[in-house]
């Protein structure tokens, strides 16, 4: 069955050019028997989903096609990306070609939209965002991508301007790709979670908005990631995936309600086996109440997470900041290691926003193409990176101190002399 | 014309009025049931999250049927958590239930919250990325099947996160995961001198390998290109990242690594990485048996010998890594023993250690 689909592009909000595109094409769906089996089972599947799209869309319906030749020759068929990107930005989109272009589409680039803080969203908003991706795109998506954002997978080179126009008229904007700052992500914070230490959305929003001039136009030599935990459960885990990651934690005691406490023991939990994994061992229980020597605990969130009526974070709340996570490539993968132990962050977070330009700008006049900030800590030294951005050494900075006496020492600690 | 920086919208706009009110306000939450979570507010107000898997890749009409179902039961309002479910905010507990009905009617099962297997995050794959080895939404699907199970229940030892990176880039961060599952080369690229020298920057390109496996070469018509001394290559692909011409892609040897024992969390024990038990299994699509199979393997063994609120990775270093390998059957190799740049703090210098 052949169905003949007008879209009228001068409809757009943004765009008053009278553009029409005439896409024929066939309801009738591509043969898949390889990814035919990825609708069985119990899990919701992803074929299905091409499928609703591909019986209308001659975009999506070529994705589908290619990727069961995928499946068929266990190879990819994108080319490597490409230079494309909307006028006033240098990121937010993924250039994507097929090397089979008579069977994919000839491009199908991806939109990388940046998400509502802890990806809260009213349906008003989700609807506006689909409305103008099926007029333009795929109409394929997820929700969300690795880094956070919202992914649109698959738009043509002809219709990817007036997509972003558009998605900036129903208020979405896009996010980081290449060599920039990454779209943030935030865990859901004060939002939903009592053990938000400090205002992860808040957080996220306002260094989104002081760095969207990094986010948009790529300078640096390679990517910066920055994730925001509002505790030390590390939800968005930015420990392990933001060169920049801030964690919140506490510093005075954990606030204890001891007659939940006595409810939870008389409900059955076992207690003394939650103090017996204290990993600092610095709990008791006396039959009656439960006490903790605080200036031992290490604030890992072991009894708060299993006692949350019982237990919670303390009143001194900030944030710890660390920094170099990133995965594998190139020199092994990093977690990030700590630089400030505890800071404030309140709002305007100016102090945070400084310390962060600083590191960006020694980084950036350091660093060498592809070197990601915990690289380039591990190439120089930690000594450099401190100097350079002001923060002073403590021992919160290393498990243990060096076991080798090579010490870098500046003409200046030697009375000027060396 | 575009209006541009204007950044994510507000968040304020996004928020259920329940959750603006009771903001930073919240005293406690408990697990009622698989997938649902009881918050309760210093306020008194209560409010449920109700958490239902999506695929990865999903429709226009997919994200409408999410929103009208957020429309009859939460006010207009949806979140999505950081291993990409959707989650319900739902202010009356009579609904839950018939939400819950309608999510599952929907195929959309409800689960994943608590000791339980939590939806599994990865990466992209074939259906969207020039570098992927495999097509991570399929072998999530066929692994999230298989494992179906653990993830409507919540008395395992303790959460079990999965994740899958397509390639080496990791763009998933799979590095510190209970479970990780990574595309791999294991054959150095051909170089396509045709490409290299025509589209690649060569400076760029040698000092792209990490370990100086790539030099500048001259072609007979004095073209510049490189060449690979394949003994040195590791299959990182990095040289492909920054050339196309590096064609490193190769069905026939790529396949898939499996790591194990990874955590960020700093509950207990601080966050860890995941450590390499196996180096290569076939990637055969759709469904992936092999992977299947052994990830099953290594959960079944943890679900058995762990005790109560032990991840993968605490478990493992109670047992030691000896015991591991017993345990689960699976053999130790040379190529588990790490021949990189930070070997060394990984060898055992001691004489402890268990029969």
């Amino acid at each position: 069955m052949l169905h003949i689909y007008y879209i009228f592009l001068d409809q757009s909000l943004s765009n008053k050019r009278s553009t029409t595109i005439m896409i024929v094409m066939s309801e009738e769906l591509p043969e898949t028997p390889l990814l035919n089996e990825l609708e069985k089972g119990p899990w919701p599947g992803f074929v299905q989903e091409y499928k609703k799209m591909a019986r209308r869309n001659e975009l999506a319906k070529r994705m589908l096609k290619q990727l069961e030749l995928s499946y068929k020759e266990k190879i990819t068929h994108w080319k490597h990306g490409g230079a494309v990107t909307v006028k006033g930005y240098g990121a937010g989109v993924i250039a994507r070609y097929s090397d089979v272009p008579e069977i994919g589409p000839p491009s199908a680039h991806t939109l990388r939209v940046a998400q509502p803080a802890a990806w809260f969203y009213s349906t008003k908003y989700l609807r506006n965002l689909c409305d103008v991706w099926e007029k333009y795109g795929s109409g394929l998506m997820n929700l969300h991508g690795s880094t956070g954002d919202i992914i649109l997978l698959g738009i043509s080179t002809e219709n990817y301007q007036q997509c972003f126009d558009e998605l900036t008229e129903v208020g979405f904007d896009l996010g980081g790709s290449g060599s920039d700052i990454r779209s943030l992500s935030c865990c859901a914070g004060p939002a939903l979670c009592e053990w938000s230490c400090i205002d992860t959305l808040d957080i996220y929003h306002e260094l989104t908005k002081a760095f969207q001039e990094d986010i948009h136009r790529p300078r640096f030599p390679y990517k910066f990631k920055i994730k925001i935990s509002g505790c030390p459960n590390d939800c968005v885990a930015a420990i392990a995936r933001a060169d920049l990651s801030i964690i919140g934690t506490w510093k005075d005691n954990i606030q204890i309600d001891q007659e939940a406490v006595r409810e939870y023991v008389k409900s059955g939990l076992d207690i003394n086996y939650i103090i017996q994994n204290c990993p600092t061992k610095c709990m008791s229980w006396d039959g009656n109440e439960l006490h903790i020597n605080d200036s031992e605990c290490t604030r890992c969130m072991y009894c708060i997470n299993k006692m949350p009526k019982a237990l919670r974070p303390g009143k001194e709340k900030g944030a710890v900041l660390l920094i170099g996570g990133k995965a594998t490539i190139l020199q092994t993968a990093f977690l990030s290691w700590v630089i400030v132990p505890f800071m404030k962050l309140e709002k305007p977070y100016t102090n945070l926003i400084e310390l962060i330009r600083k590191i960006l700008d020694w980084w950036d006049e350091n660093a060498k193409t592809r070197e990601r900030v915990g690289e380039l800590i591990y190439r120089v030294g930690m000594s450099k990176f401190l100097k350079a951005v002001g923060l002073p050494p403590v021992p919160q900075m290393v498990y243990k101190p060096r076991n080798n006496p090579y010490v870098f020492w500046s003409p200046e600690e030697l009375g000027g002399e060396k | 014309m575009a209006k541009l920086m204007i950044g994510p919208p507000h968040y304020e706009l996004m928020l259920h009025p329940l959750i603006k009110k009771n903001y930073g306000k919240w005293l406690y939450h408990e697990h009622v049931k698989p997938g649902v979570i009881k918050h309760v507010s210093e306020t008194g107000d209560v409010l449920f999250t109700v958490r239902a898997a999506i695929p990865k890749i999903v429709s226009v009409d997919f994200v409408r049927s999410l929103c009208d179902i957020a429309d009859k039961y939460c006010d207009g309002y949806i979140k999505f958590t950081s291993r990409h479910a959707a989650e319900f905010l739902v202010v009356n507990e009579e609904k839950v239930d018939e939400l819950i009905k309608e999510l599952e009617s929907l195929g959309l099962p409800v689960g994943g919250t608590g000791k339980s297997f939590k939806p599994l995050i990865h990466t992209i794959g074939w259906n969207h990325c020039h570098t992927a080895i495999v097509d991570a939404p399929g072998l999530a699907k066929a692994i999230s099947d298989t494992l179906f199970e653990y993830y409507k229940r919540n008395d395992l030892p303790a959460k079990l996160k999965i994740a899958i990176a397509c390639c080496l880039n990791m763009c998933g961060a799979v590095h510190c995961s209970d479970i990780a599952i990574v595309g791999i080369h294991r054959t150095p690229p051909t170089v396509d001198d045709e490409i290299v020298s025509k589209f690649c920057e060569l400076p760029t390109l040698v000092a792209s390998c990490p370990t100086y496996a790539i030099k500048p070469k001259i072609l007979p018509d004095k073209r510049r290109s490189v060449e690979v001394t394949a003994e040195r290559c590791m299959g990182c692909g990095n040289c492909y990242t920054v050339c196309p011409g590096m064609k490193i892609m190769n069905p026939k040897y790529d396949g898939l690594a499996i790591f194990v024992g990874g955590k960020v969390s700093n509950a207990k024990s601080p966050p860890m990485y995941s450590r390499l038990v196996i180096p290569y299994l076939p990637i055969n699509p759709p469904r992936f048996p092999e992977v299947t199979e052994a990830v099953k393997k290594i959960v079944d063994t943890w679900i058995k010998y762990a005790k109560p609120d032990e991840r993968i990775g605490e478990w493992i270093e109670r047992i030691g890594w000896e015991k591991f390998f017993k345990l689960t059957g699976i053999p130790f190799s040379d190529k588990l023993i790490d021949d990189f740049i930070f070997s060394v703090p990984t060898f055992r210098t001691t004489t402890q250690f268990k029969y």
